[in-house]
């Protein structure tokens, strides 16, 4: 069973849902983020999934643009991610981590030095924004025969049959993108969220993590109770944002979020 | 590179899902899966619609001044003393280029589709003016996306486009150029989906795009095919254009990429020189990878991040071309060169001198192609070089390069 897996089973045992955490690999320096990643699972982050810059992230809004630009000003690259990674699990055998991030850094690699480098490292699963299943079979056969999970994105315009199709080359779980937009965009509308989560279900048995629009404590209780995950990152993201000349206050602030978030979600 | 372009079969590209062998397709977000598909149906049927396409006929001829003529430039070709050089005259069109007779298709199809607003993106300006005309003559609103370097560049075009109605959003992320407005482009349709319309410029971008602009531009060879036939009575030897996303070359070669006699050369930025690593020449010198919503030969470093790319013409300024490019590039079938800024203007001056027709910088490069290869071909044989379109935008350019000031 993958880590994503297991974790999810677990979860659900204790009537817990995921918290996931996104945040850009790289941002605002190197240095930062293998620590910021122990922290967040300090602070309750159940999967962690790491941005892999990129220099046109088509799918993002101007807050995680401005990371991946900070980040790619330091030289980040999917090999240093990789690096990041190998950093991160020598300190934490458990913690399930999903890289996420566009395609063309993957096709420069290529995709089997791709996958098993992830491999090497244990990342648990990938994420390509620009990746739908109709292009993905060598990328997927790739990725499973390496048990790393290809996880893809259901929006609120997939119909049905395009649901079990994703369903049919997707495990780990699927990523919801609640809004249709660009990450950190408005408001999510709870009771639209809820009606698609329902029509998904009747279409996989996999875990459901919802993302795009979950700001605060509250968001991310209410999306508690119909998703199996909730993913955080442009709020996160806003806090380092905001401590740009100030690395520790920024993890403060994301770890008091983070703990805030937890606690809503777990009372 | 290993394949050879087989003439024996009919060409027939794209597949269904938009492939071009290993490049175009579908590459984008799941919002947008819809979308694109819904597209893809609308494409399908109205190019098979009589009222469609009588629609668009009719606009072509007495809207955009169709058919753009065929002009025997005589004294160049011997001054030259070599081959007769036929210009396909694009830049006669309404607004000054052929980006017109996509923006006229896809506003078409916006209409037939119930959509009320109209997005795109722009380099040079050309595509966002000819977008913004076509949106104001159907009273759609229209929003244009533009690199906050380009505004301030052609700053004509924009004040252009905010004539015709539209609203310009100067982007100011990454590097600020066409690849950035594309990406923002994409952004709004993502957000807009349902009530919005995105009119790509080029034959670049997710399945549809690439094949459909490349039906709306064949217009311009299916004209060159039969003008050449009524006066000449045969084909030409040599097909010219430049290739920035590519789609006044594929609108030229198209209807005569199965004509084995036909030779085709597409003419990249070379910018200040493939060498030097400032240019905008992915088929030339860059490597296949994945933006935009399809596979391509880009221009990227060794992680595959864009890179930013140099051309004094502001619209071949972009790391990408259209996937049908690639493939005809790996089978060999058209010769892609490449063209410096400095070659460029010897072209630009070369015609407005030798015949009293001022180019656009982009069709520059591909005239300045033409002073290279026309001399090694016989009197007797026929080059059509695509005149993309006129020079008034880029007097500004022209003028400062060369040390003037108005």
């Amino acid at each position: 069973m993958s880590r994503l897996a297991a974790k999810f089973a677990e979860l659900s045992k204790t009537g817990r849902k995921a918290l996931i955490p996104f945040v850009s690999a790289g941002d605002p320096n190197p240095d930062f983020t293998v620590p910021m990643l122990h922290a967040m699972v300090g602070a309750g982050a159940d999967i962690i999934e790491l941005g892999v810059p990129f220099s046109d992230p088509m799918a993002d809004g101007p807050v995680i643009q401005r990371a991946s630009e900070r980040a790619l000003s330091h030289k980040m690259s999917l090999r240093k991610v990789l690096q990041l990674v190998a950093q991160f699990r020598a300190q934490d055998p458990d913690t399930p981590l999903v890289l996420m991030g566009y395609l063309n850094p993957i096709e420069a690699m290529g995709y089997e030095a791709f996958a098993n480098a992830a491999q090497r490292v244990e990342v648990d699963g990938v994420l390509t924004v620009d990746m739908p299943p109709e292009e993905a079979a060598e990328y997927v056969d790739l990725l499973k025969a390496r048990d790393i999970d290809p996880i893809f994105l259901l929006a609120p315009n997939s119909e049905e049959q395009r649901i079990r199709h994703v369903n049919d080359v997707a495990s780990g779980y699927l990523y919801y993108v609640s809004i249709k937009g660009v990450t950190g965009a408005g408001h999510l509308d709870t009771a639209d969220v809820k009606t698609k989560l329902q029509q998904i279900r009747s279409c996989t048995d996999l875990p459901l993590a919802v993302g795009f629009g979950i700001k605060d404590a509250e968001t991310a209780k209410t999306i508690a109770r119909i998703g199996d995950g909730v993913v955080v990152g442009s709020a996160l993201i806003d806090r380092i944002e905001a401590n740009l000349d100030d690395p520790d206050a920024a993890r403060e602030e994301i770890v008091s979020l983070l703990q805030s978030m937890r606690s809503a979600m777990d009372n | 590179m290993t394949e050879k372009y087989d003439f024996s079969k009919p060409y027939a590209m794209p597949d269904e899902r938009g492939h071009f062998g290993p490049y175009g397709g579908g590459y984008v977000a799941e919002t947008l899966m819809l979308p694109i598909r819904e597209l893809d149906a609308a494409y399908k049927r109205y190019l098979q619609d009589d009222e469609f396409l009588a629609e668009l006929d009719a606009d072509m001829q007495h809207y955009v001044g169709r058919p753009s003529p065929l002009y025997h430039a005589e004294r160049w070709s011997r001054e030259l003393g070599g081959a007769q050089i036929w210009l396909k005259r694009e830049d006669l069109n309404h607004t000054g280029a052929h980006k017109i007779n996509n923006t006229i298709g896809q506003a078409l199809l916006a209409k037939r589709m119930g959509k009320k607003r109209i997005i795109a993106e722009t380099g040079a300006g050309q595509h966002g003016v000819a977008t913004a005309t076509v949106a104001a003559r159907l009273g759609l609103e229209c929003v244009a996306y533009m690199g906050a370097v380009d505004v301030e560049r052609q700053a004509l075009n924009v004040y252009r486009m905010r004539l015709l109605g539209a609203e310009v959003v100067a982007v100011e992320s990454g590097s600020r150029t066409l690849k950035d407005a594309l990406n923002e482009a994409l952004r709004d349709w993502v957000t807009n989906v349902d009530d919005t319309f995105y009119i790509i410029g080029t034959v670049a971008g997710p399945h549809p795009y690439p094949a459909m602009v490349r039906d709306f531009q064949a217009i311009i060879g299916r004209e060159t095919r039969q003008q050449l036939q009524d006066r000449q009575g045969r084909l030409p030897d040599a097909l010219v254009a430049c290739v920035g996303g590519g789609s006044n070359a594929i609108g030229l070669y198209y209807p005569f990429i199965d004509d084995q006699g036909v030779a085709m050369y597409g003419v990249e930025a070379a910018g200040d020189g493939l060498q030097t690593g400032h240019h905008s020449a992915p088929l030339c010198a860059g490597r296949p990878g994945v933006l935009h919503g399809n596979r391509t030969y880009l221009m990227e470093d060794e992680d595959g991040e864009i890179i930013e790319t140099h051309s004094i013409s502001a619209g071949l300024d972009y790391p990408g071309v259209g996937p049908e490019h690639a493939w005809l590039k790996d089978m060999g079938r058209v010769d892609y060169v490449s063209i410096t800024d400095d070659e460029a203007l010897q072209g630009f001056h070369a015609l407005t001198r030798m015949e009293g027709i001022i180019p656009a910088l982009e069709s520059s490069h591909a005239l300045a192609y033409t002073m290279k290869l026309a001399p090694t071909m016989s009197k007797d044989q026929i080059l059509v070089v695509n005149l993309s379109g006129r020079g008034d935008k880029d007097m500004h350019t022209i003028a400062q390069r060369e040390g003037l000031k108005f």
